[in-house]
């Protein structure tokens, strides 16, 4: 252990949850404004210049108002919920690469050569705040939303991870800065438009690509509980689901780990699918400082691009009922994610 | 490799909430403390540079399994537990059996020469176990593999036959 | 009684939700570069932009007393628009003329005309009832306060609100 690691390290986590917490106030601001605009509307545009101070007044709304805890909860769990529920979603970052290097030091926290399944196991325990708050709530409407959200969770975690075993079998190997390195050397896995573009392997190989990132991303929804997959609150049939009964910050917790686990779901989906922090053209970190930090802004502007995504889908499509959810879950896209596999080995055999 | 200190920290931390899984009168609380064990399991195996199994401990212990464990004990009737009086002959008898095992597996142990001398230390471990899983599981032991993949697929459609059976 | 909706039977190319979910987004990201761009305009930014100069002729606001352009005030507290008030927001203490006034001929006015703007429902009953074209309904519409006091509206405040009148009958100026 020697204390030039341990320093940038802590300056790296200290930073990357720093923005990261800025990113999701602001995931919140835009989600109203997009939300407006879609809708014909303006949305927050009072509060400083074009309403971008709206985070702030919000979060200070939501820390002055009354702390109050219904009587009849299981205090220590109906505490502890919002706190599981936003942990999760703030660890799983700490394993993707969100940049080349700066000043030599490379721009991921924690490089562990399991990086995807490290990220599935925080993921899959996002749930238990779900669940704990749905339970502890002592009340209808939470805990049919607990109940649905484990049972969501749970169908969709499987699709999940059959969804990205394509691309490590292409790979190799499960470090995921070697993923972003094998998409520099040979193209984005969604579009391998550089490198050598004439291999028609390449090409072939782009399709089940494809698929994997229309069943992840999907999966992906389903599992940060955002519209068409929202059955856990759906607010018009369980009156907020599983956070009904919670107020002021306990409830902002919730509401904030939810923009949190959308903005990892879209920084997982830019290094397994868009080349992380790579954009053709720009080199890496080696070459200068000013290029780190551009490699830093493209990825960000990378999972900005997917958050619009994501809140681009949650304003279009309406929400799914609880048993067309569970089917298109376990007869659709586990078949198709399953059938992708033997796709993508085939074409490894016979083409590389 | 990991320092003594974390060693103990993660060790007591696994006995501890081991302890209270079968102390505590909540299932909930049971179920919970579970996971914290497991969690303090999955670290021991990091520390061991064994990334795979530990992350898979907790993907597979306690993000899946104890999730649907917690699924079904939440719909108990969780009162009639935490009523439930405790019986002091059976649990004095249980702590007597549990620690004359263990005082029997401390003795063989001692015979042991191993137990005398302190382990070599580890060999500079394998790059990649992953991999080295991944090559081991499919080359060395495919038939095995398979055959456990088979049986846990038979499981599974036992199931789904069992509970349709039910709800006719 | 029940109904049973058929459900439609789709075809594989509707099965597969692709198209429509595609036309959906597609929909969607019309109406935000729309907005983006300014090409719809729907919402009006209410207290920077104000739609007064097109309220119609007949909008009913706040009721207000008016004078005449000989500077009366016109209501002779006849207490009919008080009687009249559906709910009552109306109250009228009536006064003597003293006999030296110019118009002691009308005899009574209001010492004091209060308006509970919290109970007022803007029916215009009262300009309807009375008989002096004394008391009207004008354009005005943002009636705040912060406590329920603030939101009755005595007699000053009514005739400011209300101003002069043109155009109105002078029957008073006729007698004696």
């Amino acid at each position: 252990m020697n204390y030039v690691f341990i320093g940038t390290s802590l300056a790296k986590i200290i930073g990357l949850l720093g923005f990261v917490l800025g990113l999701m106030n602001y995931a919140v601001y835009a989600e109203r404004r997009v939300s407006a605009l879609m809708q014909d509307r303006l949305g927050p545009n009072r509060v400083g210049f074009a309403g971008l101070a709206q985070p702030f007044a919000d979060a200070g709304k939501f820390l002055l108002k009354e702390q109050f805890t219904p009587a009849q909860v299981n205090k220590f769990y109906y505490f502890l919920a919002p706190c599981l529920a936003m942990i999760p979603a703030i660890i799983t970052i700490s394993v993707v690469p969100f940049g080349s290097t700066l000043f030599g030091v490379p721009m991921v926290i924690a490089d562990i050569n399991v990086g995807i399944l490290f990220v599935f196991a925080i993921a899959s325990l996002g749930v238990y705040g779900i669940v704990l708050a749905g339970w502890s709530s002592n009340s209808k409407y939470p805990f049919l939303g607990g109940v649905r959200s484990s049972s969501q969770m749970i169908s969709y975690e499987l699709s999940l991870a059959l969804a990205v075993i394509p691309i490590f079998m292409l790979v190799g190997n499960l470090r995921l800065t070697n993923v972003v390195q094998y998409q520099i050397d040979n193209g984005w896995l969604i579009a391998p438009f550089f490198g050598d573009w004439t291999n028609p392997g390449k090409w072939l190989l782009a399709i089940p690509m494809l698929i994997s990132f229309v069943v992840f991303l999907i999966a992906i929804l389903a599992e940060t509980n955002r519209l068409p997959f929202d059955l856990p609150e759906a607010e018009q049939e369980l009156a907020g689901g599983y956070h009904t009964e919670y107020a002021s910050m306990k409830f902002g917790m919730f509401f904030l780990g939810e923009y949190i686990a959308m903005i990892t779901g879209s920084a997982i989906i830019v290094t397994l699918f868009f080349g992380g922090w790579h954009f053709p053209g720009i080199p890496d970190g080696s070459h200068g400082w000013i290029f780190g930090l551009i490699n830093i802004a493209v990825f960000f502007t990378k999972v900005c691009a997917l958050i619009f995504l994501f809140m681009w889908v949650r304003w279009t499509l309406p929400r799914f009922r609880w048993d067309q959810l569970m089917r298109l879950g376990w007869l659709f896209f586990f078949e198709i994610a399953l059938v992708n596999i033997f796709i993508v080995a085939i074409i490894l055999m016979f083409v590389h | 490799m990991m320092s003594p200190f974390l060693f103990w920290i993660f060790a007591i931390l696994m006995l501890v909430f081991g302890a209270a899984v079968i102390i505590n009168r909540n299932p909930v609380a049971s179920a919970l403390s579970l996971v914290v064990s497991f969690f303090g399991l999955a670290a021991l195996f990091l520390s061991l540079d064994a990334y795979f199994i530990g992350v898979i401990q907790v993907l597979v212990y306690a993000g899946a399994i104890m999730v649907l464990f917690l699924f079904i004990i939440m719909l108990l009737d969780l009162r009639a537990e935490e009523l439930r009086k405790i019986n002091w002959i059976a649990s004095a008898g249980g702590i007597a059996v549990a620690l004359a095992l263990m005082f029997q597996i401390f003795s063989v142990v001692e015979k042991f020469p191993a137990a005398k001398q302190s382990f070599p230390p580890l060999a500079k471990p394998a790059p990649d176990d992953v991999r080295q899983i991944g090559l081991l599981l499919f080359n060395n032991y495919t038939l095995p593999f398979q055959i456990i993949g088979i049986v846990i697929l038979v499981a599974t459609v036992g199931v789904i036959i069992l509970s349709r059976r039910e709800t006719r | 009684m029940a109904i049973t909706v058929p459900r439609p039977n789709l075809n594989w190319r509707e099965r597969l939700y692709l198209p429509a979910i595609a036309a959906g987004l597609a929909i969607t990201i019309k109406h935000f570069t729309n907005m983006i761009f300014g090409r719809t305009k729907v919402t009006m930014e209410y207290p920077e932009e104000k739609w007064d100069s097109n309220l119609p002729d007949h909008y009913r606001g706040a009721p207000a007393l008016v004078r005449d352009t000989d500077g009366r005030v016109r209501c002779v507290a006849c207490q009919l628009c008080e009687f009249i008030c559906p709910p009552r927001a109306i109250k009228i203490v009536p006064g003597e003329i003293s006999p030296t006034d110019r118009f002691a001929k009308v005899e009574k006015f209001p010492d004091a005309f209060d308006i509970d703007m919290i109970r007022c429902i803007y029916c215009g009953m009262c300009e309807e009832v009375c008989p002096e074209q004394a008391i009207y309904l004008r354009k005005d519409y943002a009636i705040t306060g912060f406590t329920r006091e603030d939101m009755v509206h005595h007699k000053d405040k009514l005739l400011e609100i209300g101003g002069v009148m043109h155009g109105v009958v002078l029957k008073w100026n006729q007698r004696k």
